[in-house]
């Protein structure tokens, strides 16, 4: 048996059909200035767009239709995440999917009744995992005690401003356990925003202290555990396909800029010193973008089995590494123009820094995979 | 004429229990890894004997018309008998030329006579074929081929050199691609193609020995070589479009290969399965924590391709450049072939400056001599740099 594994990869035509329409609506909505226009709003995102997305069935897309989703699977999520990524289309939709994903493969049949449909018709939320700014970190210092109440803050939580239901793990009667708060729970002045390298994205840190939790708000149990390692892998696959999809657009906008520059009496894409590390931006694009969709390929709603891991895990590494080149050499290749913030190069490689530590950098999912692959 | 899922099993189990029964013994010199490296009489005859015993037992050219030594029957039935000959680790069919590109051109498109002079001898090994292409002035630009034929009563004149010739001081006859008419206006319209007989005066082929240190190519002189003017394939001023048509078969665009592997594929798991053997600071090699992590950026890199492959077939997936998939798929490949050797021969210790020919060199020295022979595929069909070029031209639009 080859340490390659499984190597599976198809595309259904709903999934064809998603993509197409996905990537016309992204193109569509978010144009740069569109983008621009967002990086220092509040939000970050117009909810019109949010809105019309939700309408189209895509915060609900992953979601059985038992719980008001479409039945379709994270593998139809993938081709609109990776739209947005190629618009670097901010909305609150990869937080939500996440939160959804950790109630359904966590939750009980109560709570997923009675949360998920919301989150399906566009009620939005996000997950609060980390308390530091290791990924590897698996303490929990966050604690819901006998009583129900909470003590602890979060940090690096996604889309806080804007979510309406926070997925908390936390620590209850000594294993890790999952605490289901609304946003009208938090205290006054709970929530403090970051500012963050990637101005398309928001999060916060978010104090927990004094809230107390009915039984049914709060996940226990074996599931919690299974739940929380197969979200953290749906997420660094989703963060992989936003950032598969910013790279393509990077790459577009140096090509752009190699055709229509000239220096020297020449266009700039004719000397082999750009040309060259452009064609590496597409291999690495192509890359990722075969790994990606295999991935999608394999994930299920059930929980990820050893091939979706290293599926999921290979996604992000490659996605990384070919987002954070390609930012880079996109800066570089804008010569003066690319030094400012006016170029659209600043765009991709702030893009590029945030997706490298979101789910995890390359080395944290590289060393998960030599266990998997060499052990 | 259909064939059913159990023709196809019960033959592959037929092919898999003959590959298995006579699969040869180590020979005890070491084998071609490629059909590019047959550098020695004693590989040569082994080679021969080998792919004669495979045709007479049914299992090369088999979609090649019965009339011609072939098998007659779907090409299905080839492409289970070369799985098999690769699942096996069997050693390679080297007269790849004759049986891949000469070959279908000839059951394609070839006369009568041709086909009868030819192919049965391609198929049983008898005959070994060669490609006169590249000269030492024109590599990557073969439309440029400057070699002279010149036709004189019943023969051509041959004058001129071509160069890499694989397999050239060892083979029977070479495809030609030769200048009938220097005055052309488009350089491509003076060429002819010749299916050209190598053992005859005025053809000397000079072996080129290689950076491995063994022998595989050769220059091939042709000094007022006289071949018969039946020679010419097609009608003069026809060898571009001929020529064209053989790199289709030569790059497996266009199907038709009488069958057979022609190359060992080296692949991540042969690296990591011999790493057992080695340790680091004391400690197994395998628990290194920097060598585990370029091993899986090797793994990640190989299964990328692998997906590749498979997403090239995917319309909706290969929207953004179309093609980018298939025509830097040799880049890709030979490149990443290239690091992956090299990493190999860094993970030996000081077995890793041993060479073939050294006892104690680490499997025979497989990994240097796989690492040398990878420049043959970076380099030949097009270098690295001129297809990243063809790449950034004609995937990205890039200005020349």
């Amino acid at each position: 048996m080859s340490v390659l594994g499984n190597t599976t990869l198809k595309f259904s035509e709903e999934q064809a059909m998603i993509l197409d329409t996905a990537r016309e609506f992204c193109r569509d909505k978010s144009p740069v200035s569109a983008v621009r226009e967002q990086l220092d709003t509040e939000l970050g995102y117009d909810t019109g767009t949010w809105d019309e997305m939700v309408s189209l069935g895509w915060a609900g897309i992953a979601l059985p239709e038992a719980y008001g989703g479409s039945g379709l699977g994270i593998s139809a999520l993938v081709p609109v995440v990776e739209s947005m990524g190629r618009a670097l289309l901010s909305t609150p939709l990869v937080s939500t999917a996440l939160a959804a994903q950790m109630i359904l493969r966590g939750g009980n049949t109560e709570q997923a009744e009675r949360l998920l449909p919301d989150l399906a018709s566009g009620t939005t939320a996000t997950l609060a995992l980390l308390e530091n700014a290791d990924w590897g970190d698996t303490r929990i210092g966050c604690i819901v005690d006998a009583n129900g109440t909470l003590s602890g803050s979060k940090k690096y939580v996604m889309d806080a401003g804007t979510a309406q239901l926070f997925v908390v793990l936390v620590e209850h009667d000594g294993a890790p356990a999952l605490a289901l708060v609304r946003r009208e729970q938090l205290a006054d002045g709970a929530i403090s925003s970051h500012t963050l390298i990637d101005q398309t994205k928001r999060a916060a840190n978010i104090d927990f202290s004094g809230i107390s939790l009915a039984d049914a708000d709060l996940i226990c149990g074996e599931t919690v555990a299974t739940a929380l390692g197969d979200v953290l892998l749906l997420g660094a696959l989703l963060t992989a396909a936003e950032a598969t999809g910013s790279a393509a657009a990077c790459l577009d906008t140096v090509v752009e800029y190699l055709k229509t520059r000239k220096q020297f009496g020449r266009l700039i894409g004719s000397y082999q010193a750009l040309k060259h590390p452009t064609v590496e931006m597409l291999t690495a694009m192509d890359s990722a973008r075969s790994l990606l969709y295999h991935a999608a390929t394999i994930v299920t709603d059930e929980t990820l089995g050893k091939d979706a891991e290293i599926a999921c895990r290979m996604a992000k590494a490659q996605a990384t590494e070919a987002l954070l080149f390609a930012g880079d050499r996109a800066v570089q290749f804008h010569g003066g123009m690319g030094f400012t913030y006016e170029c659209d190069a600043q765009l991709y490689i702030r893009r590029a820094q945030w997706v490298q530590q979101q789910f995890g950098d390359s080395l944290h999912h590289r060393k998960r995979l030599a266990a998997l692959l060499l052990d | 004429m259909s064939v059913t899922e159990k023709e196809l099993g019960e033959f592959r189990a037929q092919v898999s229990a003959w590959m298995k029964d006579n699969k040869p013994a180590d020979p005890g010199f070491l084998l071609p890894q490629s059909f590019m490296e047959v550098g020695s009489e004693q590989q040569l005859e082994f080679l021969r004997e080998w792919q004669h015993k495979m045709w007479a037992a049914g299992y090369l050219g088999m979609a090649w018309p019965r009339e011609y030594g072939g098998g007659g029957v779907e090409p299905v039935f080839q492409t289970i008998a070369d799985q098999e000959m690769r699942r096996h680790l069997v050693p390679i069919c080297f007269n790849i030329i004759g049986l891949g590109w000469a070959g279908p051109l000839i059951v394609d498109t070839g006369t009568e006579q041709e086909k009868v002079r030819y192919l049965k001898g391609i198929l049983s090994a008898e005959d070994i074929w060669c490609q006169g292409f590249s000269e030492p002035d024109n590599g990557s630009d073969l439309g440029n081929a400057q070699i002279r034929a010149v036709r004189d009563g019943d023969e051509y004149v041959i004058n001129g050199t071509k160069i890499w010739t694989t397999m050239g001081n060892y083979a029977k006859y070479m495809i030609l691609l030769a200048r009938t008419n220097p005055n052309t206006e488009r350089k491509y319209d003076g060429l002819s193609f010749f299916l050209s007989p190598m053992k005859i005066e005025g053809i000397e082929a000079r072996p080129i020995q290689k950076l491995t240190g063994e022998y595989g190519f050769t220059e091939t002189f042709f000094t007022d070589a006289r071949i018969p003017a039946d020679c010419i394939m097609g009608e003069e001023g026809e060898g571009w479009k001929i020529a064209m048509k053989t790199l289709q078969y030569e790059r497996g665009a266009e199907a038709g290969a009488a069958g057979g592997h022609s190359f060992v594929r080296v692949v991540i798991d042969d690296l990591i399965e011999q790493l057992g053997a080695y340790s680091r600071d004391g400690e197994p090699l395998l628990q290194d924590s920097l060598v585990r992590d370029q091993l899986v950026k090797l793994i990640i890199e190989e299964k990328a391709l692998s997906l590749g492959d498979r997403r090239a077939g995917v319309g909706p997936l290969t929207t953004d450049y179309p093609f980018s998939l298939p025509l830097s798929s040799k880049l890709r490949i030979t490149e990443y072939a290239r690091r992956m050797r090299q990493f190999a021969i860094s993970l030996q210790g000081a077995a890793g400056g041993l060479y073939v020919g050294d006892d104690e060199a680490p499997q025979g020295g497989f990994w240097q001599r796989a690492y040398f022979n990878s420049f043959s595929a970076t380099i030949g069909g097009g270098t690295s740099q001129v297809q990243t070029n063809i790449v950034g031209e004609h995937i990205l639009g890039l200005p020349k």
